[in-house]
């Protein structure tokens, strides 16, 4: 255990050391060379100005938050349940499929004015964005987990006369626990994009809305800042996800935990 | 071709010499497979037989084994009893009465022991307690004896996959007898194990047998395991499936590792092995 444990500390601090070594080429490649700041800012500027507008960034980072999980949620509340139906309904099947792939095919920018019309302006339609754009893994993770669940198992669950609802739950469920969650890993990390483009498209506060505003006035120090910010919060999100997963599902080890053990 | 290939016992049940059943004055068999054909349509179109006019009957506490070549309608047979699937002709009996639906006095162990890997072996052998819907508290402490029967003591409380696959074959035998079923199906239990594993297990399952007093039906493919075992051994033919030999080992019981050296196994073993053969030969 001990060897592992230095092991891994040791590739954190060379991870660290190679961020570091990266961040002091940029710094030192922008003032030799004078690349203006507006078309490619040194680190340090990018620290100043962003540390300049931290009375706001709180606001703005807290919308957009708010956005990614609200949309995900969305996501997660609409997208369960329609795979559940799709598996258990040939008929239904057929008829939501299309309408799926045809919704994943249209671009979500594209969707999103639409949307707006729609919902009207604001958080509300934000969310209803950033959730169709994760909520396509999680139908199809969920649906196929689903289905995976081994066929001698079910034939048990048969020669004990179980009940649909039963096997469900049961059974079905916990079986496709593991897709889900990793879909769960794509759909949070897109419900961030979604929650961007929502901002982009209309919203008056927000990171998209930042960097949009940012863009315009030239400031393209802060437009870096808030997408080093925006980064982290979709890192954030997507490791809190890993966190409740490792939580519910002890059983399933990802293959990237399983060669981490040996 | 039937005939040919069982010199010594007839295929025809009627004139089988252990304890046939058929007769009016013997006790009403267990389980009874009366004229049985079961039909498949591949996926390319054509109908295969994996049954074709099977009849046998299975007596109370009898430990039966049935061998045969891969294909040829074992496991068929199986989820016939089992109610998972239906005859396309005949009619499967328990205790007299037509079998249309899966029955609870029927328990199943497969060939992998399909365990839920989020229970723990407490769980799992309670499992089939939860898809009844009975309640799970007067049977703890039974679960918890046939945990202890099979040597998972002090193993309750792991996941499966902290067991080895023998043990949580063992586990997938008791999740079989907690409902306590009258009939035990076993589709080639063992035959994922290590050979080692595969002969202790099976006296172990000698031993829980000898102390639940099941009615057996065990698959395999195995004709030394069949006769170890068996008070009985069914040989089946492939395409389509059909039985060609019904013996009755009369070895005495306990069996015992040295069971295999007496000259009545080997005479056993080669009495159905050129049943087996000769089948495979005239195909």
């Amino acid at each position: 255990m001990k060897p592992l444990l230095r092991r891994t500390l040791a590739e954190y601090a060379r991870g660290a050391l190679a961020v570091v070594a990266i961040l002091v080429a940029w710094e030192v490649l922008c003032r030799v060379f004078a690349i203006p700041k507006w078309l490619f800012p040194a680190p340090s500027r990018i620290v100043e100005e962003t540390w300049a507008i931290r009375g706001v960034l709180p606001m703005h980072f807290a919308a957009t938050l708010s956005t990614v999980l609200g949309g995900f949620a969305l996501a997660v509340v609409a997208g369960i349940p329609i795979a559940v139906l799709v598996v258990y309904s040939p008929f239904l099947r057929r008829v939501i499929f299309p309408f799926l792939l045809t919704l994943q095919s249209v671009p979500k920018v594209a969707l999103a004015p639409l949307l707006l019309l729609w919902v009207g302006y604001g958080q509300f339609s934000n969310i209803i964005i950033a959730a169709t754009v994760a909520f396509f893994p999680i139908v199809i993770n969920t649906a196929t987990g689903l289905e995976s669940v081994d066929k001698e198992l079910l034939e048990l669950t048969t020669s004990l006369d179980a009940g649909t609802a039963r096997v469900f739950w049961r059974v079905r469920l916990p079986w496709a626990l593991p897709y889900i969650f990793s879909s769960f890993k794509v759909a949070i990390t897109l419900a961030v994009i979604g929650a961007v483009v929502a901002e982009f498209v209309g919203s008056d506060k927000g990171l998209g809305y930042l960097i949009l505003t940012s863009s315009g006035a030239m400031k393209t120090s802060v437009m870096f800042g808030v997408l080093v910010l925006l980064s982290l919060l979709g890192i954030a999100s997507f490791y809190a996800v890993a966190w409740i997963e490792r939580r519910l599902c002890p059983w399933y080890m990802p293959t990237g935990a399983e060669t981490q053990a040996t | 071709m039937a005939s040919a290939a069982a010199p010594v016992i007839s295929a025809d049940p009627s004139t089988r010499p252990a304890g046939g059943g058929i007769s009016a004055t013997a006790p009403q068999p267990l389980v009874s497979i009366e004229g049985v054909t079961r039909r498949f349509v591949t996926r390319a179109g054509t109908e295969v037989s994996a049954l074709d006019n099977v009849t046998l009957a299975i007596e109370r506490d009898q430990f039966v084994t049935v061998v045969g070549p891969s294909g040829c309608g074992k496991t068929t047979l199986m989820k016939l009893v089992g109610g998972i699937i239906q005859p396309t002709r005949g009619l499967v009996r328990l205790n007299g009465a037509p079998l249309t639906r899966p029955s609870r006095r029927i328990g199943m162990v497969f060939q992998r022991p399909i365990l839920l890997p989020w229970c723990s072996v407490l769980d799992n052998v309670l499992f089939p307690l939860r898809m009844l819907g009975w309640p799970i508290a007067p049977r703890m402490a039974q679960a918890r004896k046939l945990i202890e029967l099979v040597g998972l003591r002090g193993f309750e409380n792991a996941l499966p996959m902290e067991l080895s696959g023998g043990m949580q074959q063992r586990v997938s035998i008791c999740r079989a007898l907690i409902y306590d079923p009258e009939v035990l199906l076993m589709d080639e239990p063992f035959a994922a194990l290590d050979a080692m594993m595969r002969e202790e297990l099976g006296f172990e399952l000698l031993r829980i047998w000898n102390e639940q007093r099941k009615t057996v039906v065990f698959i395999t493919h195995s004709i030394s395991e069949a006769v170890m075992l068996a008070d009985r051994v069914i040989v089946m033919t492939a395409r389509p499936g059909r039985i060609v030999m019904d013996v009755a080992i009369t070895l005495p019981r306990p069996r015992t590792p040295d069971t295999e050296f007496s000259d009545g196994f080997k005479q056993f073993v080669k009495t159905i092995k050129s049943a087996v053969y000769a089948e495979a030969k005239s195909h």
